[in-house]
């Protein structure tokens, strides 16, 4: 019926969205910078296709706490307990190893287990208690460290060398563990774009009450949302196992995945307030993160430095589409 | 809309009998008790007095804390802003006593200087709270580092270190009266009249609970939420100069500090994203998380215990909070 009315009115032109376009444009932007520096420093050896496979490879870890965390944002929820969690589950898994081949099944399923209970405690807390997010998952954080902390003070356990293909192997030549974070985020774009779950998501991140009463089990989401980050965080804890052969308590604190992971997201173009936004943001953000280091370290930028400008570069590239919005945000 | 209708059934009228007073003060009255009853000591004035004096850095802090809450956001800066004033009162100071009378004012220049930025940020460019404030943590962290250049190095003459350490000997009736006591009731006399006696106050409270309201009521939001982010920054300033008193100079003297102010904001009643709270309140939420401290150190229990308890307190107390708010309706 209004197929007939478009095909009468001249249809008009898709509108350029900003917005939408902003993570692109940006990611764009640091390649740009990132090529002119090395040529105008000279360094055209880092131009080649290892380096730039070292520059994505840098960030998995952060690349994949931010997947996990891109599905609670869009919930309008937050996770800051990803960072203890990357730590309990490096640790619990080298230790459950501890270099034994045969220990990794178990190992990998007992961090996904723990995983899964972390995830349902924070979405039940949120849900049934009405804690706000926020505290609900600093809370959480505060007794994972905290249980941590009590059994081991230093790396603990080791990997077999047969789990260190996660962060070391190759596949066609390209690192596994890109083509895992790869995967990853085309799974998330799957269930975020084309499943009943992923316009759920959409739906409780836009209007909690509206998604009620359109008949969605709003808490059922959220809950699911935050298992889903919690899992995200666990392969991420497993990932840096495998990479630094061990897991130490302080590998997520050290990180600060969790505030880096909101911020990677947020640069990406999800909103805060839930709802809009979705993974190839969050894949761009993680991108811009790994090549602004590029960048100074290209340039050498002294230390100190790098992390004052990094401070202003987050805000700034949050406020390059922010700053047109007519809302009052939080 | 369902809160009124509540508020008038026969069983909120009944819950309704009961004086309305903060849970907080109960909290904290029977830690106090059970601090006493496990050391008696400290019901002397040496023992309560440098109780209060180890609380008033925090104490300033979660009141200055709840004007950015209130009005709808978060300060994660504070943290490094009171590194920063460390860090950086002694970098100026020189180690030269008479130095002390111009470093306090420009310190607190500085935090009118990063209480504006926050603000501008948040107002104009429409980055959020959480993001803008992040930010501002990291570059001021990297500007500690660049200032001292990563070993911070001298001590805080005793001229500066005389409001946070001093206790003034021989006042009658309590023997001793630590300076830092007199700053904490002086600075909270001023923001708890600031907040809840004056149009300013109401303004910051009209914002956090809707802002387009308050806006189309004719609130000046940007000038009112960037006052509240200065005013939040400024206490920063003062528990800077305080904590400069007792503990040395290092480049992660704030660390944390801003997490625990919202702590103490929060169980002290506050609603986080805004709308509600008291300064008498957050002061005495400070006190109960000092009191949740020097319980579990009377305790001798060892520091990740007092992790998870502080995790396991922090989700209670909100949990009670909102159970409570949802039975009698308000």
């Amino acid at each position: 019926m209004s197929d007939a009315t478009v095909g009468q009115v001249p249809a008009t032109r898709p509108r350029f969205h900003f917005d939408r376009w902003a993570p692109a444009l940006l990611l764009m932007a640091a390649v740009a910078i990132y090529v002119a520096a090395c040529v105008m420093t000279g360094q055209t050896q880092y131009l080649n296709w290892s380096n730039l496979l070292a520059v994505v490879g840098r960030s998995i870890a952060l690349g994949i706490t931010a997947i996990g965390q891109t599905f609670v944002i869009l919930v309008a929820s937050i996770d800051l307990s990803v960072a203890s969690l990357i730590s309990a589950t490096a640790v619990l898994a080298s230790v459950i190893m501890n270099g034994a081949p045969t220990m990794i099944v178990p190992a990998v399923a007992a961090a996904l287990a723990l995983g899964v209970t972390v995830g349902l405690v924070n979405g039940l807390i949120i849900t049934r208690l009405d804690v706000n997010p926020l505290i609900a998952t600093l809370g959480v954080s505060l007794v994972i460290q905290g249980c941590l902390s009590a059994f081991v003070s230093n790396f603990a356990g080791s990997v077999p060398p047969e789990f260190q293909f996660f962060a070391y192997g190759n596949l066609a030549g390209i690192p596994f563990a890109i083509l895992f974070f790869f995967a990853l985020a085309i799974a998330a774009f799957l269930v975020l774009r084309f499943t009943r779950f992923g316009s759920n998501i959409y739906a409780v991140g836009g209007n909690q009450d509206a998604a009620h009463f359109a008949g969605i089990s709003t808490r059922k989401v959220i809950v699911i949302t935050h298992v889903i980050c919690s899992l995200c965080a666990t392969l991420a804890g497993l990932y840096l196992a495998s990479r630094l052969r061990s897991g130490a308590p302080w590998i997520g604190a050290n990180g600060v995945y969790d505030l880096e992971s909101i911020a990677v997201v947020v640069i990406g173009g999800t909103v805060l307030a839930g709802g809009r936004g979705g993974i190839w943001g969050t894949v761009a953000g993680v991108m811009i993160f790994s090549l602004i280091d590029s960048i100074f370290n290209v340039l050498g930028v002294d230390a100190f430095v790098k992390q004052v400008l990094r401070g202003a570069i987050i805000v700034a590239a949050v406020a390059l589409y922010a700053a047109r919005s007519r809302r009052i945000v939080g | 809309m369902s809160d009124q209708i509540l508020s008038t059934t026969p069983k909120a009228a009944h819950t309704r009998r009961l004086p309305q007073v903060n849970p907080v003060y109960f909290i904290l009255a029977a830690l106090i008790v059970a601090i006493i009853l496990n050391n008696p000591a400290f019901a002397e004035p040496a023992g309560y007095m440098n109780f209060l004096k180890r609380a008033a850095p925090l104490a300033i802090l979660a009141a200055g804390q709840l004007y950015v809450i209130v009005s709808g956001g978060f300060d994660l800066s504070v943290g490094s802003l009171i590194t920063l004033v460390v860090v950086g009162s002694s970098m100026l100071l020189n180690n030269d006593p008479n130095a002390t009378w111009w470093v306090i004012p420009v310190m607190f220049g500085i935090g009118l200087a990063v209480g504006l930025i926050n603000g501008l940020v948040v107002c104009y460019l429409k980055v959020p709270s959480l993001i803008a404030t992040l930010g501002m943590m990291i570059t001021l962290n990297g500007f500690a580092f660049m200032w001292s250049g990563g070993a911070p190095r001298g001590y805080l003459p005793d001229s500066f270190r005389y409001f946070g350490r001093v206790n003034i000997m021989d006042v009658p009736l309590i023997r001793m009266l630590p300076v830092a006591l007199i700053v904490l009731i002086t600075v909270g006399f001023v923001l708890n009249w600031l907040m809840h006696r004056t149009n300013l106050g109401r303004m910051i409270h009209a914002i956090g609970d809707n802002p387009r309201a308050a806006q189309l009521a004719g609130v000046p939001v940007n000038r009112v939420r960037i006052i509240a982010f200065v005013v939040s920054s400024l206490s920063a300033v003062v528990t800077g100069i305080l904590l400069g008193g007792f503990a040395g100079v290092s480049t992660d003297v704030g660390t944390g500090y801003e997490l625990q102010a919202i702590t103490a904001a929060v169980l002290g009643g506050a609603q986080l994203l805004g709308g509600r709270g008291s300064v008498p309140a957050a002061i005495a939420g400070a006190l109960t998380l000092t009191a949740i401290f020097t319980l579990l150190n009377f305790l001798s229990l060892p520091q990740p215990v007092r992790q998870v308890v502080q995790g396991l307190i922090l989700i209670v107390a909100v949990a009670l909070a909102m159970y409570r708010r949802k039975r009698t309706g308000q």
